[in-house]
């Protein structure tokens, strides 16, 4: 079998030791770098979305293949320019101000990165103003805002208007989610999409980093 | 723990099982079979001058009830172990025998056929938690007298289940044994190893007629397992009060046994029954009713008590489509069947009382039944103890979905139910197209018929029992079996 397609196969198994070992076997045969990432890895959780969206496996099993993928990129890492991996966009993501809620926020982190995004975790209890001005300094192509209480849910319009105040709406895309959000919310503040999922969130952002 | 809902105490159930005797003993039971009335006159009994009407003495039902099985098992087509009836062990199997099929297509209720049959056989191989068939339904497009044993024959081609089944007349029996025989080999390895149950029904109130006193006999001697369909309806063919109506059910099903066990002792039986209370206002008898559903648990009680296995129709609606009725009556009968410890509940896919079968109901059924399944096997500590050590792993984390423990735990712990459950985000709901429950479970349905792999029934033995079903519709002028293809 070829050595990108173990990559890819381990990974999907959540398999971190042979995704690193398969990784390594790679870079030894000679394979470009962004071919062991783009064939390999994310070819591998790829189809772990797709799986995860038909129901054939379940978020455990996401979130291993993820952690599998990390190894292999961690090996990779220093075999491009500059230690960094070529990323498919930058995304500042945190649950917003007054809501300490961070798991459905951190599970949208891993999809991310596990797509190939470049990930700026502001963490939780954000505050509008650090999520626009991280997104300006750091080149961020996308926000993405979280919130479980429906008390914490304005925050996501002040960051929104902020953007728009700033005229930086048209090159800093927004997203949210989250249990409390929804989608007609979503338009109501005019946030550029909603992802009632990390799956979900994940492909709303690859849409919105292409229109851009 | 198990949890277990009861609804009689012990001595209640004493004094019901006493009052039937009673009954039996002093008003008797109707039996129009006359081998049977010779061998319980040779066992003691006093048959009356009319010569059907017999007294039962508390020695034959002791003998009766010291021979009755404690439990036995089932096996598939392959003669792998499926069931074991025995304790609070449940099973699910499709309600059985229904005249009509609701039709996805049109709303309408209608007339099965062959095509519909062999539909319902490809989509119970693939239900996993509905461990048996039925005869389901009964096409209308074959002749009346091979209608029992052509469903049989279906079954057995298309599904690898054992079969909850019955024969219409006497002569059926006949057939239905043997295509049972031509699966299994020979008869001992037919009664080592059971492929199918019977229903036997006797008529309220304590009555048998000669048709279903036969098939009891002839499954006897083929220890053919039977499962005994007692149906008292309170308030019109049984008093209207609960344990009234229990005493009868007692007192039907006591005489099912003495009647199996003098014939052939150690039959294998299942304590079961349709009763229902009987609706004053339309005259039916409602299989969702609360009521019904009570005096189902506390036969089944009953049956315990006297250490014979259990079997209800109870887990089906009286409703004519799939709406919010039917899913209502159908999970309370399963829920409270399950927790009773019913070893058979029958009812699945059924309708409008006992008589409508739909596709689209027992592919929904089949999730009741899995998160009733979930439900009986309670609360137990799985590595739960000491806690501290998983909960730092909590703070540590901030989460445990790739915990050890979680990943061993996952599936065993949490039923995750099939796409007819709706449990998706409502933005992803509408995005996949808005279904209704009726349209979500057409869908599998359609799916499940798809995916259907054959069983792995030789070739042989299916030639064989075709060879055997076309002989028996050819005695009544049907030249060929309407369209089969495994």
């Amino acid at each position: 079998m070829d050595v990108l397609t173990e990559i890819s196969l381990y990974l999907q198994r959540g398999n971190e030791e042979k995704v690193s070992a398969f990784t390594r076997q790679a870079i030894e045969k000679k394979c470009a770098p962004k071919d062991i990432l783009n064939n390999g890895l994310i070819h591998g959780m790829n189809i772990i979305g797709e799986k995860y969206k038909i129901h054939e496996i379940f978020l455990p099993d996401v979130l291993l293949a993820a952690k599998a993928m990390y190894a292999g990129m961690d090996i990779l890492k220093p075999l491009f320019i500059k230690g960094k991996i070529p990323t498919m966009g930058k995304v500042v993501i945190g649950s917003v101000q007054g809501d300490l809620h961070d798991i459905g926020k951190n599970l949208v982190g891993i999809m991310l990165r596990g797509a190939g995004f470049e990930i700026i975790d502001l963490g939780n209890n954000v505050a509008p103003e650090k999520f626009v001005e991280t997104a300006r300094q750091e080149n961020a192509t996308v926000i993405g805002m979280s919130a479980l209480l429906t008390t914490t849910m304005p925050v996501m319009k002040k960051v929104v208007d902020l953007l728009k105040e700033k005229s930086l709406n048209n090159s800093i895309r927004t997203i949210v989610g989250g249990a409390s959000v929804s989608e007609e919310f979503a338009r109501e503040i005019d946030a550029d999409a909603y992802g009632y999922d990390s799956i979900k969130a994940v492909e709303c952002i690859k849409k919105l980093v292409h229109q851009r | 723990m198990r949890p277990v809902v009861r609804f009689l105490s012990d001595t209640l159930i004493k004094q019901i099982i006493t009052e039937a005797r009673d009954i039996l003993c002093k008003l008797g039971v109707e039996i129009h079979n006359k081998n049977i009335l010779s061998l319980l006159h040779d066992y003691g009994a006093h048959v009356d001058r009319g010569g059907e009407r017999v007294l039962l003495t508390d020695t034959i039902i002791d003998k009766a009830l010291e021979t009755v099985p404690r439990s036995f098992k089932l096996y598939d087509v392959h003669s792998n172990e499926t069931h074991d009836f025995s304790n609070y062990n449940v099973y699910f199997t499709p309600g059985s025998a229904a005249l009509n099929i609701l039709d996805y297509a049109t709303k309408k209720i209608r007339k099965p056929q062959t095509a519909d049959y062999i539909k319902y056989a490809k989509i119970t191989s693939q239900l996993n938690n509905i461990a048996s068939q039925s005869t389901a339904f009964i096409p209308a497009d074959v002749h009346e007298k091979i209608s029992d044993s052509y469903r049989l024959y279906l079954s057995l081609i298309y599904c690898a289940k054992p079969v909850v089944t019955g024969a219409f007349t006497i002569e059926a029996f006949t057939i239905m044994r043997d295509l049972q025989l031509a699966i299994r080999g020979t008869e001992e390895e037919l009664a080592t190893k059971p492929l199918t149950i019977f229903s036997c029904c006797p008529t309220s109130p304590l009555k048998w007629s000669d048709v279903t006193s036969q098939n009891l006999i002839d499954c006897a001697r083929y220890a053919i397992p039977v499962e005994f369909i007692s149906m008292p309806l309170s308030g019109f063919m049984a008093p209207v009060t609960l344990v009234g109506t229990l005493v009868q059910h007692t007192a039907e099903t006591l005489s099912g046994i003495v009647i199996s066990q003098l014939t052939h002792p150690g039959t294998p039986v299942l304590y079961g029954g349709s009763p229902a209370v009987f609706d004053v206002r339309y005259e039916t008898t409602p299989m969702g009713d609360a009521a019904t559903q009570m005096i189902d648990c506390a036969y089944n009680e009953i049956g315990k008590h006297l250490g014979v296995p259990t079997q209800a129709y109870i887990s089906l609606s009286d409703s004519k489509q799939l709406d919010a009725q039917a899913g209502l009556e159908s999970s309370m009968g399963a829920t409270l069947a399950a927790l009773s410890g019913i070893n058979n509940i029958s009812g699945p896919g059924m309708l409008d009382f006992e008589s409508c079968q739909s596709l689209e109901k027992l592919v929904l059924d089949n999730e009741i039944c899995g998160m009733v399944l979930r439900l009986v096997k309670g609360i137990e500590p799985k590595e739960d103890f000491p806690a501290l050590p998983r909960f730092e792993e909590l703070v540590r984390e901030k989460h445990l979905l790739i915990s050890t423990h979680t990943q061993k735990y996952l599936r065993e712990e949490l039923y995750l139910p099939g796409p007819v459950i709706d449990r998706a985000n409502r933005t992803r709901w509408h995005e996949e197209g808005g279904l209704t429950l009726l349209e979500r479970a057409h869908r599998e349905v359609e799916k499940l018929l798809q995916n259907y792999v054959p069983s792995r029934l030789s070739e042989s033995v299916k030639k064989e029992l075709t060879k055997l079903m076309t002989k028996e519709a050819r005695k009544y002028g049907m030249e060929h079996l309407s369209s089969v293809n495994s």
